[in-house]
């Protein structure tokens, strides 16, 4: 096999891997901090991806500038979903939480289905088509920008948690719910707020998404559990290990796809979930409970 | 068995009887639609029993049992296909290949020390490879299914499995009300005891001498066991197996889904969650049908928003509520409350 090939798919994981990360990004904020497993996760990346198809038909708007609508609205959407269904069963135990979250992505997935039907859709950007050209590798314009912008935005996150007072206050929360209740924080307003950052995360990376696969409603469960995976193989609660797991889960897709049959792609990543689970529970970047 | 028909309040006992009373001569009112429902109930409310073993008992949220029920289904058809073995014997294969991936999981699990959603990740990550492996072993067809030859018989033979859906209807009701009475058997145990002290606090009970590791395991390895049954039924009765359908998370969704409607830990949560299930699913099929309201996806919208009520209203599951409504409360121990 020659090697260009082998280089060119593997950048086009990695690529592809950095929009995953920031798709994880989100579920790790989400899982991290308010400890409920949010199984609609990849059932919203579908329904951003749906909302930028929307919004590039009737306006004609750039899926990089949707991206900015999206995620707004997303973040709303996360915060009353955590606030008014998800908040009263904060100290439920886990498999009522889950099945709470579950049923709320099993009406996203079908909700879609009734509004959109099974074919998939995608957005013809003009610039679709497009590559750069860097000595023998060939990159596609539109993978180049989406790993970009998902880059700018994950860093734009690790500011605001790094350096802001919401952003500490958040980490507070995460790090002890009785100290941050002790400490006069309204865990639950936080809480709130976490569920919308991590939904404004899926927003934007649906946005981008849909630049790089054709969209489905049935893509939704899927995405879940990649996301999960992502975020259990780079270290819960690690934001450079959501980015790394995903870039590690993209490469490895890609590969798989060329060595060995696209449909077993996805055994590969199970796979590393497997192995990381058993050697390194922690993730690669987690720290050690 | 004395104690415990001792404990329960008479009008219990009555309505049990009742039921099993109408079960046994169903079939003989019962068109062939109802029939097919009725099997489809039976069949989940056995799955949803088996689930709870694990999670409503022990504790362990398993969100892969699709996996048992796939292995088991796949193991007795393969031996009967290739080899001509007929159900009766393959089912013990198929009960020990379920033991064993339900020990694979849990030595690897448990040893390691993983529990709560990182186990429940765990076994959706197993019944997604082993989906993804069957797609791609073509001693079983692979992705393109398996078949098992269909011939018109003129009597039932129970023992190969080959008959008329009012025998199938009569084989599972023996497997659910057999995982009834074991299960019922099962809670009143020293090992049914010890399960339940490891679901409410793994450390007490570790602390208690429990051998926590060998009791999980214990729970995981008889609910692998009694899915395989399930399988294996499954296999007979519908005589076409696709990795896609069979192994694929929205199945293990559906086995879990009955049992915590109904009530998680209880031992008639199971069996309501799977009639309160069934017949939502298929009334609403028909009530769609009947509009002419043919869009995909309605009725799982449907089923989410009721999934969604139930949980947010009845968060024990309904039949903790139901029981206490009806005066059915046993008197003593021995049974769940839903945590």
């Amino acid at each position: 096999m020659p090697i260009e090939l082998v280089a060119n798919v593997t950048l086009a994981g990695l690529l592809t891997g950095l929009v995953y990360g920031l798709m994880a990004l989100g579920l790790s904020v989400i899982f991290g901090v308010v400890r409920v497993v949010n199984f609609a996760h990849g059932e919203m990346m579908t329904i951003a991806m749906y909302a930028a198809v929307v919004l590039f038909a009737a306006f004609r708007l750039d899926p990089f500038v949707a991206l900015f609508p999206v995620a707004a609205a997303f973040f709303v959407f996360g915060y009353v979903l955590q606030a008014g269904l998800i908040n009263p069963f904060i100290t439920r135990p886990e498999h009522t939480q889950f099945m709470l979250v579950l049923a709320v992505a099993i009406i996203m997935v079908n909700g879609l289905l009734m509004a959109f039907g099974p074919d998939a859709r995608n957005i013809p950007v003009d610039y679709a088509l497009d590559s750069f050209i860097v000595g023998p590798l060939l990159l596609d314009t539109v993978r180049v920008y989406a790993a970009l912008a998902a880059v700018a935005i994950a860093g734009g996150l690790f500011l605001f948690f790094k350096f802001t007072g919401t952003g500490r206050a958040i980490r507070a929360c995460a790090d002890n719910y009785l100290g941050a209740k002790v400490v006069g924080l309204n865990v639950k307003k936080y809480y709130a707020l976490t569920f919308g950052i991590g939904s404004a995360c899926v927003g934007a990376a649906g946005c981008l998404m849909v630049l790089l696969v054709d969209v489905t409603p049935l893509l939704g469960p899927g995405y879940t559990l990649l996301a999960f995976i992502i975020v259990i193989v780079g270290g819960l609660g690690s934001m450079p290990g959501a980015l790394l797991g995903g870039v590690l889960i993209g490469v490895s897709e890609a590969l798989a796809g060329l060595f060995f049959s696209p449909s077993a792609k996805s055994m590969f990543s199970f796979a590393l979930l497997i192995l990381v689970l058993l050697f390194r529970p922690q993730g690669l970047l987690g720290k050690r409970p | 068995m004395k104690a415990l028909i001792a404990a329960t309040p008479r009008r219990a006992l009555v309505l049990t009887a009742v039921l099993a009373g109408v079960l046994l001569v169903l079939p003989a009112f019962a068109n062939a639609y109802i029939l097919s429902v009725a099997i489809l109930i039976l069949y989940f409310a056995y799955l949803g029993q088996a689930w709870n073993v694990m999670m409503g008992f022990c504790g362990q949220l398993s969100l892969g049992h699709s996996l048992y029920v796939g292995i088991g289904a796949y193991v007795s058809a393969a031996l009967f296909v290739h080899f001509g073995i007929p159900p009766w014997l393959g089912i013990w294969a198929a009960v020990l290949a379920c033991m064993a991936a339900g020990a694979a999981i849990g030595v690897l699990a448990f040893r390691f020390g993983i529990g709560g959603v990182y186990f429940a990740l765990l076994t959706i990550a197993f019944a997604e490879f082993t989906r993804i492996g069957f797609d791609h072993l073509d001693w079983v067809g692979g992705s393109g299914g398996f078949f098992l030859p269909v011939t018109q018989r003129e009597f039932n033979d129970v023992l190969a499995l080959r008959g008329s859906p009012v025998m199938f209807y009569y084989v599972m009701l023996a497997l659910t009300g057999a995982a009834f009475a074991f299960c019922t058997w099962l809670l009143r145990t020293r090992i049914g005891y010890y399960w339940q002290a490891i679901r409410e606090d793994p450390d007490a009970a570790q602390a208690l001498g429990i051998n926590t590791f060998r009791y999980k395991m214990l729970a995981v390895v008889v609910s692998a066991g009694m899915s395989a049954f399930a399988g294996v039924f499954f296999a007979f009765y519908y005589n076409n197996l696709f990795p896609e359908q069979i192994f694929s998370m929205s199945r293990s969704i559906e086995i879990i889904l009955g049992p915590i409607i109904g009530g998680t830990g209880t031992l008639f949560g199971p069996i309501v969650g799977a009639v309160v299930l069934t017949v939502l699913a298929d009334g609403i099929t028909e009530l769609m049908a009947a509009f002419g309201w043919e869009v995909p996806g309605v009725k799982q919208v449907f089923y989410g928003i009721c999934m969604l009520a139930v949980i947010v209203f009845l968060p024990n599951g309904i039949w903790p509520t139901l029981a206490r409504r009806l005066g059915l409360e046993r008197s003593n121990r021995g049974r769940g409350d839903g945590g």
